[in-house]
This record gives structure tokens, sequence and C-alpha cells, in this order.
């Protein structure tokens, strides 16, 4: 029994559930969600030291033996997914504790939170296809109702093309298994990896996996299929934005990773190819519609997109440097990308709307905000010594090492445009002076109230994530290496799914 | 049997996309309940359609007798049709809410957040 791969999904569940049965102790679900996700977090951590001892964590659910029953693996990817999941969890949980409205409260926000949780870590955890969609769709329809919690306008218009376009990616997927379990006669993951392995190669397979790259890729936002996402993340409440933003479209990548690392990987010249393609777009459209918006949370939009292209692009070279910058760019995006949509969020607190042409004066009021954007901000667009700079740095090398000049071209030039766009919001929010006619009260305030100092802490935790992720990354380094090596090594894992026991 | 479940699977996805490019929210949600039915018709057909018995096993052997059907799709395709009932019954409420709030049901009217 290795329970530590179990507790991550079950933690976030059984916090829901006591969530549910308290629905009119508002207080307690806040206490009851904040203790649950720093549980979540130290389970997290713990199923990562027991990764890096023995490699892969295997259990059996039901003590079915692989491949007849639904297993739970995790290798390193997996580990550092869900201890990524568990930081969000926390940061989001204190960020709810002063942004979340009561409106929200009542209408289930915190127990529809942790189901969210829960489904994220199962889709990390599961080495079963068909579990994967499960835990897909657990996460779908608690994303659903938490991104139309308040019920205005745009939300409306946003979560129509949220919930069509995953439907669809849902139906896509599930077709795919369905043709795969038609050629393998078998769901588990390490189990499928071995019969296509076994089989003759055939178009049907590439197929399939072409499917499966639709799936992923629209819920992953990858250029083509990327327009429901900024059209719909800016329209929720900020926390849900920001959870979103740093987890939502990382388990498509995840799933990405997992898929054409274990699964397809026979035909690489011609998947993998693709997918170089799409990452290149990806990058290019994501960063150039940035340019072009003017609201703060319609540009971090765009910027999930563009930085969704780096991370695919470290999988389509598939080399080893390349994956190690690949989940090195992960786990630094992350971090970045929620911590930019929390400042957001104090930026509205304090001057009651998103839109850059309203906003300004915010570094003479408050220039420690100001610094605390700074710091993701950068390292968003890849400024040394912040977390972004090694990330994009690894990647780059992996693309000039494997000649691949045209992408490797376009990853540099989409660095440069992303720090335009932050340049943009720093000069449009925080430089220029506050237009006239905005109420600039809670801005002007002399001392900090305690419901913005709550605001502040997990912004600050994460801005010094991704400081000691710059200044002391080889600890950092050495976990990406360690999952690449096993990502590269298919092998390890089917041994250890199939090998029968641990 | 397989050709002519191939050319309904194929049918329910045409219709499928055929309605979910119409303008009418309604129509997009008829079309995302057919497409999940093509799915899971789609795994029906994928897994083999085998005329045999149940899947059990008589007391006292270890192997089912003669041919029997695969089980693993019919416990797949239920979980599926499960799950596409949730996830429709809140695409229905939500189309629901989202005309009473907008009034309208032409996707083409819904751009306030596309720009």
């Amino acid at each position: 029994m290795s329970l530590e791969v179990a507790l991550p999904i079950i933690i976030p569940l059984m916090t829901g559930t006591l969530c549910v049965m308290l629905w009119r102790y508002n207080v307690i679900q806040r206490v009851l969600s904040l203790v649950g996700s720093l549980a979540l977090l130290g389970v997290s951590i713990w199923l990562l030291v027991s990764v890096i001892e023995h490699g892969h964590v295997v259990m059996y659910m039901g003590n079915w033996v692989a491949p007849f029953g639904i297993t739970l693996v995790a290798d390193m990817l997996s580990a550092i997914m869900v201890v990524l999941t568990g930081m969000m969890a926390v940061a989001i949980a204190i960020f709810s504790l002063s942004s979340a409205s009561p409106s929200h409260e009542r209408f289930g926000y915190y127990p529809l939170m942790h189901l969210l949780l829960a489904g994220v870590a199962g889709s990390f955890l599961t080495g079963d296809i068909f579990n994967l969609y499960v835990w897909f769709e657990v996460m779908l329809i608690a994303s659903f109702a938490l991104l139309i919690l308040g019920g205005e306008r745009a939300q409306m218009e946003g979560a129509v093309k949220y919930v069509t376009l995953n439907l669809l990616s849902s139906a896509i997927f599930l077709s795919a298994i369905g043709l795969l379990y038609g050629i393998t006669g078998t769901l588990n993951m390490a189990d499928i990896a071995v019969k296509l392995g076994a089989a003759e190669h055939t178009g049907m397979v590439d197929v399939i996996a072409v499917m499966f790259l639709i799936a992923f890729g629209i819920k992953a936002a990858a250029f083509p299929l990327f327009f429901w996402l900024p059209a719909s993340y800016h329209t929720g409440p900020v926390a849900v934005s920001a959870l979103f933003a740093g987890l939502l479209t990382k388990v498509g990548v995840y799933a990405l990773f997992r898929v054409f690392t274990l699964i397809f990987n026979q035909n690489v010249d011609f998947t993998h190819e693709l997918l170089l393609w799409m990452a290149a777009l990806t990058m290019l459209t994501g960063v150039l519609g940035a340019a072009a918006q003017f609201e703060f949370r319609r540009i971090l939009s765009f910027h999930i997109v563009s930085q969704i292209g780096y991370m695919i692009l470290g999988l389509a070279l598939y080399t080893p440097l390349a994956i190690i910058g690949g989940v090195f760019y992960i786990m630094h995006h992350i971090i970045v990308k929620t911590n930019l949509f929390l400042i957001s969020g104090i930026t509205h607190r304090l001057l009651g709307c998103y839109d850059l042409k309203k906003l300004g004066g915010v570094y003479k009021a408050r220039p420690f905000l100001s610094v605390l954007f700074l710091i993701p901000a950068l390292s968003l667009a890849g400024i040394p010594p912040l977390s972004g700079f090694f990330a994009k740095f690894i990647i780059i090398r992996a693309g000039v090492e494997a000649s691949a000049w045209v992408v490797t071209g376009i990853a540099l030039l989409v660095g440069l445009l992303t720090l335009y766009s932050m340049i943009k919001i720093w000069a449009e929010v925080f430089w220029k002076p506050l237009p006239e006619g905005q109420d600039d009260t809670a801005l002007t305030l002399g001392k900090t109230p305690s419901s913005l100092v709550i605001l502040y802490i997990p912004v600050i935790l994460l801005a010094l994530c991704t400081l000691y992720i710059g200044l002391n990354g080889q600890p950092i380094y050495d976990l990406a290496e360690f999952s690449a090596r096993q990502l590269l090594n298919p092998q390890a894992y089917i041994d250890a799914v199939l090998g029968g026991g641990s | 049997m397989e050709p002519i479940m191939a050319i309904v699977v194929g049918l329910l996805y045409a219709a499928a996309i055929y309605m979910m490019l119409r303008r009418s929210i309604v129509k997009l949600v008829i079309g995302l309940m057919l497409i999940s039915n093509a799915a899971n018709l789609l795994i029906f057909t994928s897994a083999g359609m085998t005329r045999g018995g149940p899947p059990l096993i008589p007391e006292g052997s270890v192997l089912p007798e003669g041919v029997i059907a695969d089980p693993l799709p019919q416990a797949l395709i239920l979980t599926a049709i499960v799950i596409a009932f949730g996830v429709l019954a809140f695409a229905v409420v939500l189309i629901h809410r989202a005309y009473n709030i907008l009034r309208t049901d032409n996707l083409d009217q819904m751009k306030d957040t596309d720009t």
C-alpha cells in the first residue's frame, strides 16, 4: 500500500464533502478550505519525497493488479504537478479568505474549489486512460460551476464558449479512447504502450494520436484551438481565474506529456513534428493576441496561451534537455501566472476595474505592490535572474542543439514581445498617473486594511518561490532532470505498473 | 453488422457537428448531446460486436464457457452516459440562464467577451 498516491485525491474530496455538509456556515468552510489545502500540500510533499526515493510509486485500486483494475501511478512529473497543485491550493485558499464574496460562498464556492482540486490531482495520478477521462470530467464540471459564480453577463457568454469547447474536447477524447481500446483491448496506459509497441504500426495509430492531440490541445489551449480561453478566463471571480490560469490548461499539457512520451512514441517524426509547429504557432498567436488587448486579465489570458507553446515545444523537440526545459517551464509558469492573476485581483480591489486605460498611479501609492508585480512580470518575460530566464534558457538551448532554428527564433521573439506586454501593464497600471475622474479612495488610504494584507500574503509567498527558483535553480533543475529521465525511458514506468505488486 | 454501425456512427457525428455549427444555443446543446451519443456508439462498435453470452464464470471453473461478450466497453459506455447526462443537465441550465440574462439565443450576438 502506498497511501501517499491516493491521499492527494482523497483529501480535497473529503474537504469538499465536509464543506457541503457545513453549507450554511461560511466561516467554518473558509477555515476548512485552508486546512484542507495545507493538508493537500503536506501529502503532496510526502508523495514527492517518496517518488524521489522509489522512482515510481504505484497503487492498485481495490487490489486488482494491473492491467485489470484501475492503477494510480506517480512518477516524478506527476509528483511535481501534484506539489504545484498543493501550493496553488494554499495560495488560493488564503486569497479567498478576503476575496470571496458572501454571495459566491453561499453558492458553494469552497466545495467546488476542492472538487476541482480533486479532479486535477486525479488527472495527474491516474494510470488508466479512461480514468483520466473521468477525472477530466470531474474537473470540468467543477470549473463550469465556478466560472459562472455571480451570474454576470460576461460570465454567461464566456461560459457558453468554455463549456461547448471543453465538452467537444471530451467527446473527441472519448472517441479516441474507444478506437484505442478497439486496437489494444486494454485501458491501462502502461499496457497500451506494451501492446502498441508489439503490434505492427498502422495508420490508425497515427489517426488516434492526432485525435488525442486535438482533445488535449483544446484543454491545453494550443493553436489553433485556444479561442475559448481568452474569451472566458477573465470573466470569473478573480481567485477562480487565478486557479484556472495556474492549473487547468496545465492538466492538458501534462496529458500531452504523458501520452506522447509513453504511448505514442513509435512515429516521432510525424507526431512530434506536428507538435513542434503547433507549439511555434501557439507561442506566436498568443503573444500577438496579448499585444492587442487593454484589459488586465485578458492580456494575462493570452499570455497563458503563448506560454503553453513553450511547454509543448519542450515536448516536441523530444531531446532530454528539451523535456527538462518543458518540465521546468511548467513549474515556473504555474507559480508566476497564478501570481499575476492574484495581483490583478489586488489592483481591482484598489481601483475597481481591470481596464488598463482607467487604471493608474499604483506605483506612487503602493510601491511595494509594484515590486511584487515586477517580480512575476519580469520572470514571465525571462529576465535574469528570475525563474523564467532559466526556463526559457533551457528550452532555447535545447532548440539550438536540435538545430530547430525557425522555432527557436520564434521562441526568442516571443520572449521579447512578452516583455513588451508586461511593460505595457507596468506603464499603464503602475507608472502613469491615475486618469481624471477615477475613484482613488481605496488606493490612497494611508493605512493598509487587514483584508488587503490577507490578499498580499499569497502574492508574497509565490513571489518568494519565483525568486528562489531564480536564485537557487539547481534543486529544481535536478527534479526536472529526474522527470525527463523517467519520461524518456517509458520501460521503467511500464515495469513499475505491470510488475504486479509493490 | 459493423458496416451499418459505422454508417450510423458517422451520421451521428455529422448531425452533431452540423447542429453545433448552427447559431442557436439550443441547437448547440442538441449537437453536444448527439456527439456524446456518437462517441458511445463508437466505443461499442470499435470494441468488437460479438454475439455471445453474458461474461459470467460458472461455479467451480476459472474460465467462462463458450463465446462471451466483452463487458468492459459496456462499463465504459455506462460511465460515459452518466457523465454526459450530468454535464448536459448543467449545459441545459446554463443556456436557460444565459438566455434569461442575455435575452438572446443567437451565438453571433455573444461576442462581447471576444474582442
